[in-house]
């Protein structure tokens, strides 16, 4: 007896009573996903996708911001690389970069391994490392320009007593400006690492160290067998994060190295990238050329990143 | 074996107190300097301690410029974009962890390429558009590129993909459509991210200064930051003045963070653990 062609549609309709539930309930939910991330990729694209290509045309441009820009191709990156306040600003940001990055990550990884330890009052330690990342640095630029005052500042007056010498011009000295802001920037961010660090270190389990007492390690041993393997991967994340914040650097150079608009003549020694940007963009007018800056930044940026991602198999521990 | 114990412990106390000390001392010396006169600032070898407790220089400061509009300028712009970071991003990073509709991949890059490119880049033209909306020299215009936020849409995916499975097909069973499985059983789960969200913004926002510089022109609509760099100009060497100005800039962030440290320390370290 062969089955009616009723039969098996009736079997087949048994078998897969629902198909036409189930697609609906796949579109309503795509509907969802499509409705639950709209609002944060329209945003992305408004407030960022397109403003990059715009950046990079205005980068192509004569653009004063008044009258429409005109095309001029690269002349913009012709004189920027002709420039000397650029090159000089380009060479101020990779410098300041350079060291900060290390010796800033170097000490936040010191005091967290420090306060990591079985130590009394860790909390009101960790506050006080922390209290520099929560203020603005207007205010920290201020209070630091202060301190290096050269007539009444207190680390000037602490030399004469010390020394017997008048303390250096800490923000007028060509030679000396980098190494100022060098000092307050790192300053002010060792907090902010300090508490990524200490997160880190405490996921490595204490039985790790154990096993190595047990086993007759030293506490230099277990550092670089331990600590280190284990806490490269949160040290990776630092160290890409943190050079990606210093080639920003711009707030400390505003406020510190000028004063009621008369600028600090050493001021071509430490002006970064950025504060290129704002200065043409927003202060003289030539928004083609800082849209121009701009973009070189960001190219850094990108060679910076993909060096440390190329470098990342090579040291970083991931098991 | 005891011995080295102590001399280790030792050394650890004297690292933590010498770093500390260089942590807080120029805090203390805004403090102590802004009670002083400008001649008692001024004076070499400088004074330990103020001898006229000049807490008319907070007066003075605070009435020559509107510090209270700062104050809720700050707070207005920081409020509205927490609010908005944590919603949309938490909305978004939900459907991108755990709808599979199509294009999430290519859709996702964008979220990846915003990421990587430095915020200057945005600048020129995000003021253009605040320029032709009318609405520079706003709060609006202080919130807007913080609508959304590309890194806590990153950092929420992270957790809402450690969701078991089990978790949501148990609220399916009950009834549960998607937004209910997103409100009531995954949200609470991220908790600790949303809370990274929210501090890892409002840090961001009340430290700004390129932004509204660039898009503020009238001082009462300044947020602290900007106020204070204006505050340079007014007190070219009253130094007390300057002092007790930055004190104030930065005195209700500390409080809060004093009261939420917890929150806060907890906030930044989970911005850097799930990678």
């Amino acid at each position: 007896m062969g089955i009616s062609r009723v039969q098996v549609a009736t079997q087949s309709m048994q078998v897969h009573p629902k198909n036409k539930k189930i697609r609906n309930k796949k579109h309503i939910d795509y509907a969802w996903g499509y409705f639950m991330i709209a609002p944060t990729i329209l945003g992305l694209v408004i407030l960022n996708i397109l403003p990059l290509l715009q950046t990079i045309y205005f980068s192509l441009c004569k653009y004063s911001g008044f009258e429409n820009p005109r095309f001029i191709g690269l002349n913009n990156y012709a004189a920027a690389f002709h420039d000397s306040d650029v090159i000089q600003a380009i060479i101020n940001t990779l410098v300041y970069t350079l060291i900060s990055a290390p010796i800033g990550i170097f000490l936040s990884l010191i005091v967290a391994i420090v306060l990591n330890t079985k130590i009394k009052g860790k909390s009101v330690y960790r506050t006080i490392f922390f209290i520099p990342v929560v203020s603005t640095p207007a205010a920290i630029a201020m209070v630091w320009k202060w301190l290096l005052n050269y007539d009444y500042g207190i680390v000037n007056s602490t030399i004469k007593q010390i020394f017997g010498v008048h303390g250096p011009n800490w923000l007028a000295d060509p030679k000396l400006v980098m190494t100022t802001l060098l000092i307050v920037g790192i300053w002010s961010g060792i907090g902010y690492n300090m508490v990524i660090f200490l997160s880190g270190l405490q996921e490595i389990p204490t039985t790790f160290y154990e096993a190595a007492d047990i086993d007759g390690a030293g506490p230099i041993r277990k550092f670089f067998s331990i600590t280190i393997p284990l806490i490269s991967p949160t040290m990776f994340f630092v160290m890409v994060t943190q050079m990606i914040s210093s080639l920003q650097i711009f707030d400390l150079i505003y406020m510190m190295f000028i004063t009621n608009g008369a600028q600090s003549p050493a001021l071509s020694s430490v002006q970064s990238l950025v504060f290129l940007f704002y200065r043409y963009s927003f202060e003289t007018g030539n928004k083609g050329y800082g849209s121009t800056i701009a973009i070189i930044l960001f190219a850094i940026t990108m060679i910076f990143t993909a060096i440390q991602l190329f470098f990342q198999k090579k040291w970083v521990h991931y098991d | 074996m005891h011995s080295s114990r102590s001399i280790g412990k030792v050394f650890i106390y004297m690292v933590l107190i010498l770093f500390s000390a260089i942590m807080i001392l120029p805090f203390i010396s805004m403090l102590l300097t802004s009670l002083e006169t400008i001649t008692e600032s001024t004076q070499v070898p400088p004074l330990l301690w103020p001898k006229s407790w000049l807490f008319q220089n907070y007066m003075d400061v605070w009435n020559s410029l509107p510090f209270l509009q700062f104050y809720i300028n700050t707070f207005a712009v920081v409020i509205l974009r927490i609010i908005c970071a944590v919603v949309f991003s938490s909305m978004a990073a939900y459907a991108f962890a755990r709808i599979k509709f199509p294009g999430r991949d290519a859709l996702f890059m964008v979220v990846l390429i915003q990421m990587m490119i430095p915020s200057q880049l945005f600048i020129v033209p995000q003021y253009e558009m605040m320029s032709s909306l009318g609405w520079l020299n706003t709060i609006k215009a202080l919130v807007f590129p913080g609508l959304v936020s590309a890194f806590g849409t990153f950092l929420l995916r992270q957790f809402f993909l450690g969701i078991p499975d089990e978790l949501e097909e148990a609220g399916i069973l009950d009834g549960c459509g998607r937004f209910q499985l997103f409100v009531f059983i995954a949200l609470p789960l991220a908790h600790s991210g949303l809370v990274a969200v929210g501090i890892f913004t409002a840090l961001f926002a009340w430290k700004d200064l390129l932004w509204p510089m660039v898009v503020n022109m009238s001082i009462d609509k300044m947020p602290l930051s900007a106020g204070l760099a204006s505050l340079q100009g007014q007190f070219n060497t009253n130094y007390p003045q300057l002092m007790a100005g930055s004190t104030l800039a930065i005195i209700p962030m500390i409080i809060l963070f004093i009261i939420f440290q917890k929150q806060f320390i907890q906030g930044i370290a989970t911005t850097g653990s799930k990678n």
